[in-house]
């Protein structure tokens, strides 16, 4: 209890900032609430809540597509948790937008103002249809816990296209982030500029969906004290494995046919975030991955999950600052407002798991006919 | 096709700033002594003249690309490349992403940071003066005919007897002529256009293709994906239902 006291309190002083610097943002504006500027338009509220809560939120479809489509029935018990997190990943996302946003009361204007040559038209339409497939895949929990009958058959008729449109809604939206940053070749640092950033970005993500499935299955197994499916680990471990090599294999191909290697041996501030990024994310744990004392030990891959979500994370604010930061000729450092808000939205949304794991049918529940 | 252009010509331009001043005034714009120092674009400059020493300058502002990045990254369609030339802006739609500023590879749009309800702001090339057949505000007010307005094609035409008549005077290059895929605005300079701060790097290619050729597989992605996914859940689920209907024969046969 008295662990639980100490988190509850770093939440409450978390949300007292990020209120703080609400009031900021909404009524003194986004030049008083942040870092950004004419030079350098786009900060973390865009690098970390939407680029990486998006590709957090990746397990989601990850896992419904290796249950429910491959048929892989093994891992049905992390499916659910999966696909919470998607949900939550996707509504917090959609809350850092409001942030973001310069006139957010407009958010709505994609739908009715086409504008099909724009990726992030296209990154619009997905957040929003991809979050009505969330609410809907994820409907049966609660209705399973209301003891609702009547909705909870409806939605498992048709729970079949549902669970596709989400996997090629995912596809389409995880990769597109990537493509959001293929407009600014002249901007983005060679390092990470490349045709195949809409790829890089998907595969990261499986990638990272997997490592946060590893991640958050340990933490709650801990938490609630129940037994950790140990095969069921081992096998995102190795499916983990999998992704990274080809992720690697993909990047430094890339790499070597665009002559950029040569960039990263030259010492730069670039070069030196690069090989942290890189050694995070596939270097190290590939290399720990290839030994079976890591592979099949749960508490290891726990520690190899982490290193893999950590890595991506810097992955993704490397290309939307660090390798945006030289052309731009300023250093972009996130104001304080932008950390509270950022903490309390990551806040919110490991309060709402908690509280989801605690209250609905997640971890438990009977078997879905 | 109409393109209503600027020619600006920085061998003619004396530094006078009557350009950015009846801009402001144009735009209703602030202006007075340190804003005249100001140089960069900014919500409330849409253009400025770079001092490059001895007696050299360079104007910049919006280059109202033929086609321009910030238009095709706009999920809203609030920027629009118009039929007349100039790329204009509508508030009203925009709902303040700020991509149109990451995209433009000359740094143009700016953003009013101050504001509690931000607009973009940047030049659009007095479409309503243009439209009624008048110079922009910035041409009018030249005294030395540096910055004059017209059809695109005539003023390349007139650029390039220029270059021809006097070919010590310049540097052999229209800019905006390609760069980019061509910009409604042309620059003819003494100085080499790069060291006059103007992005050389980019090429003759426009930006927009570079995502446009990526969208365009959007549709061929969702349709094959849902075919393939479609027919895999089918097979796996078969497998099921064969196994489930044998396992009901043998307990049939059984009983
Ligand atoms: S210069 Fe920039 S703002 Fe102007 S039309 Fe081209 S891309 Fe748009
Ligand atoms: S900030 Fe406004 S004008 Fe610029 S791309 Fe976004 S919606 Fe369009």
């Amino acid at each position: 209890m008295k662990r639980l006291g100490f988190w509850t309190s770093v939440f409450i002083v978390v949300l007292l900032f990020g209120a703080a610097a609400t009031w900021l943002r909404f009524f003194h504006g986004l030049g008083a609430s942040t870092n950004l500027s004419d030079r350098f338009p786009w900060g973390i509220w865009i690098g970390f809540d939407v680029l990486c809560g998006v590709m957090l939120a990746a397990g989601g479809f990850t896992l419904m597509a290796t249950v429910h489509i491959f048929h892989v029935k093994q891992y049905e018990p992390i499916a659910r948790p999966a696909l919470l997190t998607a949900f939550l990943g996707y509504l917090l996302v959609i809350a850092a937008l409001m942030f973001d946003l310069g006139k957010p009361y407009n958010i709505w204007h994609p739908v009715v103002m086409w504008q099909p040559r724009s990726v992030m038209f296209e990154v619009g339409w997905c957040v929003m249809l991809y979050t009505t497939v969330l609410a809907l895949e994820f409907s049966p929990i609660v209705f399973e816990r209301l003891r609702m009958q009547r909705p909870l058959r409806i939605i498992r008729m048709i729970s079949a296209p549902l669970v596709i449109l989400g996997v090629i809604l995912s596809t389409l939206h995880q990769s597109s982030l990537g493509s959001l940053f293929l407009i600014v070749p002249g901007k983005l640092h060679p390092l990470w500029y490349t045709g195949l950033l809409p790829v890089l970005f998907f595969l990261s993500a499986v990638a990272t969906g997997l490592a946060m499935t590893i991640f958050e299955s340990t933490m709650s197994a801990r938490h609630f004290g129940r037994a950790l499916e140990k095969p069921i680990i081992l096998g995102l471990g190795r499916l983990l494995m999998v992704v990274l090599i080809v992720y690697a294999v993909v990047r430094f191909q890339d790499m070597f046919h665009r002559r950029a290697l040569a960039e990263a041996f030259q010492s730069s501030y670039e070069s030196s975030m690069f090989w942290f990024e890189v050694g995070l994310t596939t270097i190290v744990p590939i290399t720990l991955l290839l030994f079976r004392a890591t592979r099949e030990n749960p508490l290891r891959l726990y520690v190899v999950s982490i290193l893999v979500v950590f890595g991506f994370v810097v992955n993704r604010l490397n290309i939307s600052v660090t390798g945006m930061e030289r052309a731009s000729g300023v250093h972009y450092f996130p104001a304080w407002s932008e950390i509270a808000v950022t903490m309390s939205i990551v806040g919110m949304g490991v309060f709402l798991f908690t509280m989801a794991i605690r209250y609905l049918p997640i971890f438990h529940h009977e078997q879905a006919a | 096709m109409k393109n209503a252009a600027i020619l600006y010509d920085a061998t003619l331009c004396i530094g006078c700033l009557e350009c950015e001043r009846g801009c402001a005034a144009a735009n209703n714009l602030p202006y007075d002594d340190t804003i005249a120092r100001e140089k960069t674009t900014s919500e409330h400059k849409y253009t400025y003249v770079a001092v490059l020493g001895g007696e050299k300058y360079m104007r910049r502002l919006c280059m109202h690309c033929n086609d321009p990045a910030c238009a095709s990254v706009c999920p809203v369609g609030a920027l629009h490349k118009t039929a007349l030339g100039p790329v204009v802006y509508d508030a009203s739609k925009c709902m303040g992403c700020r991509y149109c500023m990451v995209a433009c590879p000359f740094n143009i749009p700016k953003y009013e940071w101050s504001k509690a309800i931000p607009a973009v702001r940047k030049c659009i090339g007095c479409y309503e003066r243009q439209a009624a057949g008048k110079p922009t505000a910035c041409a009018e007010a030249c005294p030395t005919g540096a910055t004059i307005c017209g059809e695109r094609s005539a003023l390349l035409a007139e650029a390039r007897k220029r270059l021809s008549e006097n070919p010590a005077a310049y540097v052999d290059h229209i800019y905006g002529e390609k760069e980019l895929g061509g910009t409604s605005n042309l620059f003819l300079s003494s100085v080499d256009f790069g060291k006059a701060g103007l992005p050389t790097h980019y090429g003759n290619q426009p930006l927009p293709p570079l995502t446009g050729n990526v969208l365009a597989h959007v549709p061929d992605v969702a349709t094959i994906g849902m075919a393939v996914l479609g027919g895999v859940y089918w097979i796996t689920h078969r497998r099921e239902e064969v196994a489930a209907a044998e396992g009901a024969e043998k307990d049939q046969k059984k009983g």
